[in-house]
């Protein structure tokens, strides 16, 4: 059952295929194409503060490295053990979630298919803290056990590693289940009946087919969700545990020794190399595009009676958890001693976080487009290199980050005013720094991997041969991105916007570090609470920032194919 | 040719409305804050009412704003620097990053031991780290010192915060500058050998572990308990003032250093002499119910209501100096 002949043309099964074409590398005379030049650009837009934190391995701090070296089996072991438990706990949500509310019918599907975005928009240490404060000894879960059943009762510890990643795959599973979802809707319902006709059941047919061709889907968003994993800080510090980012704060901001957290974060660097090269290992020599002409919803599997309420109950069970529960205590904190903050003010820093997220979103998605563009037009080494440098700014933490976009920026505009003073004896001021335009592109730094990984995804399941005909009908270049790719990619960009929106709107060191003077958003507020350990207080800004980030969710489900 | 570079500094001005670039107005003071904006912006609202200097700042972690200012170097807008740590004061100072003041109001407002000795930095409120103990199951007869909380009676009773937090390295810094460093090492083991439960990642999850019967007394920084007192006042917690008898209890502060390439020094000059007398230290203080550093100004009555203390005496400097000693000391200790 390796290729499957029908009107529809013909459909590829992702069992290893020999490449039938080879990779499209058009070149036209020598036309210079600036979209790779563009690419690069891009990528060098993220080396940049890269090598800044990197280059400190140069000047090694001997006494320091002798101590923190120490701490490496550790680290290793702590920081792997997180990974895997997160990267499993969230493909086993997300897929199997997106699986139940785009293949099943069961009651509340509708509302679930949307609803289980929503954790999204939840920061994953503010969901960290509120799950510790629930379920541990102090908190009420414990105390009403105790009270019930006596001072012996054995409850298992949430400040632990299995709590940590059970808190982080409730707080990531989104990612895995937003792209599991568009693979499973825009698969072929024909797949779905040919393996019906051949007496496959509903497991059947999810795991021999809809999993394996949803694989690239999964695959890129259990990479996003564990690069996530590797850059946290505000979640593992919440649990106490230490991994590569709080030993990098501890090397750096405790031992006072930059080149020691540069040697540390090189680490993490490899590893998320490591997990990138999984990644595009596991998805080598497939072909995933879909022949336009097949229909692409499938008739859903009906569950009935024990399964239908098993299914319900599941999905209801993982929203309470991730978001319902949170967001309560959040209301309820927000009522308790938020009105006192609530000023004239809470409207400019939502406006500032619509606004900031909505452009840099929009410059991330633009990028992305450009990149995974280039990448399928250009099969080559060097591309493939100049397109994974541009995602790795995900994996290292933002603060770093943060430090490794300003010092570029400082010292150019260091060099702006020292020529305006010689040449115009002029006194001008920072140009860049402080800037929102250098505030949007660190954002683009930052979270590039969202959008590459989404709107990569998305691009396979467009045939090459769509561009072969676009080629032979001389539309080709930006016009062909434009006319053939943009529209047969709209669910992509939208979700990649979605993802690289909610993201900026929760992301907080760079922002702070980054933004003009008297411009505050939601998250500044945020961290100007949980920094002073007032987690109650934070609960308003908080509160506010998952309603902002409500708004799109729903937008997008509603606009990508919501089943009719 | 030079009207080649007339043409550019058009450009620039042009773009200047694009970016907000930061001429140097006369009547203002730029400041970097690791404190946070709800316990500065009403003082340095006043003061702009006062005076008519407006004050711009931006709040962020103190160890990326140290690093602002390290790139940004002759050129930073910023003329002072507040953090809620000596450490990090300590820290700018040693790279470079501040200037000395010499104020005799500020001398005068600010005890010895709370400013640096050669006048880089000033605290303008204290912290003090004390014990929180279960007025239900322990006696403040009990205790005594920092010390005697590693003895083999509190085992499995005392709960700490992460060593992570600066305020526990600042603590264990200070011990070590007292009794040395391998007595210091000793007392941090035996905390270890009695921690009921793994480390907290906040000091109100210490207070509120102590208050469910996780635990019987912690180590906390007094205005957390302030807070929850506040919020919950049948809390079951009280504070001891541990050391009355030798040294004294462990401070910190939340203090200010004129930054070394400041733009306007005399008028942060002023506003740190203002900060640290009568009024504005009461505010200061009492916002985040604090204790004021300026001996003549008095604490918030709620804060007073705690008692008084002796402080340790010991040049908060050190706090810094032996930080790096205190992490590797914890490390060693297993204190995570």
């Amino acid at each position: 059952m390796r290729v499957i002949a029908s009107d529809a043309g013909e459909i590829k099964l992702p069992v290893a295929l020999p490449e039938i074409e080879p990779p499209m590398r058009i070149r036209r005379g020598r036309r210079v194409d600036l979209g790779w030049f563009a690419a690069l650009a891009v990528s060098l837009l993220v080396l940049v503060p890269l090598l800044v934190v990197l280059g400190n391995l140069f000047s090694p701090d001997v006494a320091v490295w002798s101590q923190v070296s120490g701490w490496l089996p550790e680290l290793l072991a702590n920081t792997l053990w997180l990974l895997a438990g997160v990267v499993i706990g969230t493909v086993a949500l997300g897929a199997g979630l997106a699986w139940l509310t785009t293949m099943c019918e069961f009651p509340g599907r509708r509302f679930f298919d949307w609803a289980l975005v929503l954790p999204l928009a939840l920061p994953a240490y503010v969901q960290g803290f509120v799950l510790v404060g629930l379920f541990d000894f102090a908190g009420p879960v414990q105390s009403f056990l105790r009270h019930a059943f006596g001072d012996g009762i054995w409850v298992p510890a949430i400040r632990s590693r299995g709590g940590l990643i059970a808190a982080l795959s409730l707080s990531l599973y989104p990612y895995v289940y937003l792209l599991a979802r568009n693979a499973f809707l825009t698969q072929s319902s024909r797949l779905m009946e040919v393996a019906r006709s051949m007496g496959e059941t509903a497991w059947g047919q999810f795991f021999r087919v809809s999993l394996p061709l949803a694989r690239p889907w999964i695959a890129a968003g259990a990479l996003l969700a564990g690069m996530e994993t590797l850059a946290d800080f505000g979640t593992v510090s919440v649990f106490n545990y230490e991994t590569f980012t709080t030993a990098i704060y501890k090397a750096w901001f405790g031992l006072f020794s930059l080149p020691t957290a540069a040697q540390l974060a090189s680490f993490l660097v490899l590893l998320a190399l490591f997990v990138l090269s999984l990644e595009s290992h596991q998805r080598k020599r497939q072909r995933y595009a879909l022949s336009m002409r097949s229909p692409t919803v499938g008739r859903p599997i009906r569950l009935r009676g024990a399964r239908a309420a098993l299914a319900f109950g599941l999905a209801t069970v993982i929203l309470a958890l991730a978001f319902v529960i949170p967001v309560t205590q959040l209301l309820l904190w927000s009522i308790h001693s938020g009105a006192a903050d609530f000023d004239e003010r809470f409207g400019g820093y939502l406006l500032n976080t619509l606004v900031s997220a909505s452009a840099g979103a929009a410059l991330i998605v633009a990028a992305a487009l450009l990149l995974s563009r280039v990448k399928r037009k250009h099969g080559d080494i060097k591309t493939a290199a100049i397109v994974r440098i541009a995602t790795l700014g995900y994996a290292l933490p933002g603060t770093v980050l943060s430090v490794g976009i300003f010092i570029p920026l400082a010292w150019l505009d260091n060099h702006i005013i020292a020529a305006a003073k010689t040449a115009l004896n002029m006194n001008v001021g920072a140009l860049f720094a402080g800037s929102l335009f250098a505030l949007l592109m660190a954002y683009g730094v930052r979270f590039m991997a969202v959008g590459f990984g989404t709107v990569d995804s998305a691009m396979q399941r467009i045939s090459p041969r769509l561009e072969e005909v676009s080629l032979s009908l001389g539309v080709r270049g930006a016009a062909m991105l434009r006319r053939v790719h943009v529209p047969l990619l709209r669910g992509g960009l939208i979700s990649a916007w979605l993802l690289a929106f909610v993201d900026i709107a929760k992301e907080m060191p760079i922002t702070l570090l980054l933004r003009p003077f008297g411009w505050d958003n939601l998250s500044v507020r945020i961290f100007e609470m949980t920094s002073e350990g007032e987690w109650q207080r934070a609960a308003l800004p908080a509160l506010v920032l998952v309603i902002a980030s409500l708004v799109p969710v729903i937008l997008l489900i509603r606009g990508s194919g919501a089943r009719k | 040719m030079i009207r080649r570079f007339a043409g550019s500094a058009k450009c620039i001005l042009f773009l200047g409305l694009l970016f907000p670039v930061l001429t140097y107005a006369k009547q203002e003071i730029v400041i970097y804050s690791a404190r946070i904006e709800s316990l500065i912006k009403p003082l340095f609202d006043d003061y702009s009412k006062k005076t008519g200097i407006t004050i711009k700042f931006i709040t962020a972690e103190a160890g990326p704003l140290l690093q602002r200012l390290q790139a940004e170097g002759s050129n930073t807008p910023a003329d002072l620097l507040i953090t809620v740590d000596a450490g990090n004061l300590w820290q700018a100072k040693q790279q470079g990053l501040l200037q000395p003041i010499d104020s005799k109001v500020l001398q005068e407002n600010v005890p010895a031991h709370l400013r640096d000795p050669e006048n880089y930095w000033f605290g303008l409120s204290v912290r003090a780290r004390t014990v929180a103990y279960s007025t239900q199951r322990v006696k403040p007869s009990d205790l005594s010192t920092y010390q005697a909380l590693a003895g083999p009676q509190w085992k499995g009773k005392l709960c700490l915060r992460t060593s992570k937090k600066v305020y526990n390295q600042s603590l264990v810094a200070m011990l070590i500058a007292e009794i040395g460093e391998a007595e210091a090492e000793k007392v941090v083991r035996g905390w270890v050998a009695n921690l009921a439960a793994p480390v907290f990642s906040s000091d109100v999850q210490v207070l509120e572990a102590i208050a469910a019967g996780q635990c019987d007394i912690g180590l906390v920084n007094s205005y957390y308990f302030g807070r929850l007192l506040r919020e919950k006042p049948a809390l079951p917690v009280a504070l001891f003032w541990p050391n009355q008898a030798t040294s004294g209890v462990h401070v910190n502060v939340s203090g200010a250093g004129m930054t070394r390439y400041a733009k306007h020094p005399a008028a942060a000059k002023s506003l740190l002499e203002w900060l640290s007398s009568g009024e504005a230290q009461a505010i200061f203080a009492s916002s985040n119910l604090e204790y004021p550093v300026n001996p003549r100004v008095p604490a918030d009555a709620s804060v007073a209501a705690w008692g008084t203390f002796k402080q340790n005496t010991h040049n908060l400097s050190q706090a810094g100096q032996l930080q790096a000693v205190a992490i590797r000391l914890m490390d060693r200790a297993g204190y995570h």
